[in-house]
């Protein structure tokens, strides 16, 4: 996941719409994928561009805070572990920006728009990474919260960002797994004070991971028209009342206490009572206040930059190798 | 676990054992360090991946030092456990990154070496030795397909590009020649077998260095000064930067489980 707040277009009413937008709309209610060369409304591409833009983008920023911890790795075999895992997420970008170009926008463009703060990237990813137990955090409860979202969009109504999902969920469920393993170690087989660093990671890590999945129901502007196209299909309160009650049980196992003095069993429900993230902070770190936007953008933005150069000298090459075939061929002619 | 060590000094064999290990690891150490930087989403996986592959074969070179010792030192123990002194790598692979052109060509420099050093040992005397070079050997084939594409292209690119490329070739030469150099070390592994000598890999590396560099229009440094040091453990001051990062949690919080 990693798509928070995207802005959806044209929620229109079934009266509301031409003969071709509802036809559009039968395909979609009885399940049908929708592929790149098909008809689709603009609103529908726009929305997608924008969700698979932001999802893309969160997926190369979010190699910054685990990056963070690869040259401290406390031995080769975490060193390794992580340097695969940065690089799975590397690779899902590299499906998503490919997934986009198929609705007509370029990954340069998108580049773009994430330099100069027109689209935006997950919240998780401007809150830092101070210890080494905020590595098995990122993975549990991060990729957690994300697989929680990218499950469900598997089943999503435009056939290559269901495409990539499934392969990246197979990718992120490893990485959940391995974040869980290094909190296990730490904490049931640790010191004292790398049980302390594990809670430590907890206490920082719980209350944005809530937030992932974006502000409650009653808030969210644009949730109607993605579910009504199935660019999304379960709602955030759904999804996090769903991860905290899968996450409850991982975390006692741990010994690790969640930072919520109101987290209790609720027999009637079926589910835990749970505090709301403090949504203030949220929109706080949205409108670019986290606690590491201006790093994350600075790196994302200096890579770019720093690297105009060689993505020129690549191009110039190509282009005097194109001109000599092009010489070779008339010479031989 | 294979049969009795090779008749050789296992003082020196162990050293020898680190250089490579060590190698790798400061190299995928390096490497590394470029994670969400660099100039292209391409770049961040390709680099990452080259580094788990250094990585992965410095848990190779190390387990079996520390098998070689005989004192139970792990492959992590020598990684995380031992100063810059007891480091063994060539100066080179400690160059600080400086932009993505220096990395590049440090790479390719090292790699053009790492190819012909694994190619010689899978006919190693110590059949752990062969073992672990073949594995290798694939690996590094494509780190260096990809170093040698990638200068020669640049070289070969635009002005700047050119001459960032030459800068960097300028600026590394005289930290290759360390590879080629033996000392009572090299002479103790080439002796038994286990090892080429490390003077007879220098005619197809710079085969494959002229090949790249003619490519890439990029000229041959003048002047023969070649530094050394690292191989017996007297490193630049990056080390010591490099080692204070990677050893902090073993250091900070020992005896804990990871």
């Amino acid at each position: 996941m990693y798509a928070q707040m995207v802005k959806a277009e044209g929620a229109k009413s079934r009266e509301e719409m031409t003969e071709q937008e509802r036809a559009f709309q039968d395909r979609i209610d009885r399940g049908e994928k929708i592929e790149p060369k098909e008809w689709m409304p603009e609103g529908y591409r726009k929305t997608l561009i924008r969700q698979i833009g932001q999802h893309a983008h969160s997926e190369i920023v979010g190699q910054l805070p685990e990056g963070n911890w690869i040259t401290r790795a406390p031995t080769l075999e975490r060193k390794a572990i992580l340097l695969a895992k940065v690089q799975d997420e590397a690779g899902h970008g590299l499906y998503l920006y490919s997934a986009a170009e198929t609705l007509g926008v370029s990954r340069d463009e998108l580049l773009a728009l994430l330099h100069n703060g027109k689209m935006k990237y997950s919240s998780i990813f401007n809150y830092p990474t101070l210890n080494w137990a905020d590595i098995g955090t990122v993975g549990w409860l991060v990729d957690g919260a994300a697989i929680m979202n990218q499950v469900q969009l598997q089943k999503t109504s435009y056939g290559p960002y269901s495409r990539a999902m499934i392969r990246i969920c197979k990718e992120e469920s490893f990485h959940q797994r391995q974040g869980y393993d290094i909190l296990l170690k730490m904490c049931l087989q640790g010191t004292p004070a790398q049980k302390e660093m594990a809670q430590d990671a907890m206490n920082r890590f719980w209350y944005p991971s809530l937030m992932m999945f974006g502000p409650s129901d009653k808030d969210s502007v644009h949730s109607a028209q993605s579910m009504q196209w199935k660019i999304k299909i379960n709602t955030n309160d759904e999804l996090r009342q769903k991860f905290v009650d899968q996450t409850v049980p991982q975390a006692e196992y741990l010994g690790l206490t969640i930072p919520d003095p109101n987290l209790k069993w609720n027999e009637e429900k079926g589910g835990y009572d749970f505090s709301e993230p403090d949504w203030d902070e949220f929109f706080q770190v949205i409108a670019g206040n986290g606690p590491c936007n201006a790093e994350r953008m600075e790196a994302r933005v200096s890579a770019w930059e720093d690297g105009a150069w060689f993505r020129e000298g690549l191009m110039a090459h190509a282009r005097k190798q194109e001109a000599r075939r092009a010489a070779a061929r008339m010479a031989a002619e | 676990m294979a049969s009795a060590d090779p008749a050789v000094d296992r003082t020196a064999y162990f050293d020898w054992l680190c250089r490579l290990g060590d190698n790798c690891l400061v190299l995928g150490h390096r490497v590394s360090e470029w994670c969400g930087h660099s100039p292209v989403l391409e770049e961040d996986i390709a680099l990452a991946n080259t580094a788990l592959d250094l990585i992965g074969q410095t848990q190779f070179w190390l387990g079996l030092a520390g098998e070689v010792e005989g004192k139970g030192r792990t492959a992590d123990a020598l990684a995380y456990l031992r100063d810059a002194a007891q480091f063994r790598n060539v100066l080179l692979v400690e160059r600080p990154n400086g932009d993505f052109g220096m990395t590049l060509m440090r790479q390719f420099l090292f790699d053009a070496w790492h190819i012909e050093m694994l190619r010689a040992l899978q006919r190693s005397s110590d059949p752990r030795v062969a073992e672990i070079a073949a594995k290798a050997v694939k690996e590094v084939a494509y780190h260096l397909e990809r170093s040698a594409d990638l200068v020669i292209r640049l070289g070969d690119g635009t002005d700047e590009s050119h001459a960032r490329m030459q800068k960097a070739l300028t600026s590394l030469w005289p930290y290759t020649g360390e590879m080629f150099m033996a000392d009572a070390v090299d002479q103790a592994v080439v002796a038994a077998g286990i090892a080429p000598d490390p003077a007879s890999l220098r005619a197809a590396w710079g085969q494959t260095g002229a090949e790249g560099m003619g490519a890439g229009t990029l000229s041959r440094p003048e002047g023969h000064f070649q530094h050394r040091g690292g191989k017996t453990g007297r490193h630049t001051e990056a080390l010591g930067f490099i080692l204070a990062d990677m050893q902090f949690l073993q250091r900070a919080y020992p005896g804990g489980t990871w």
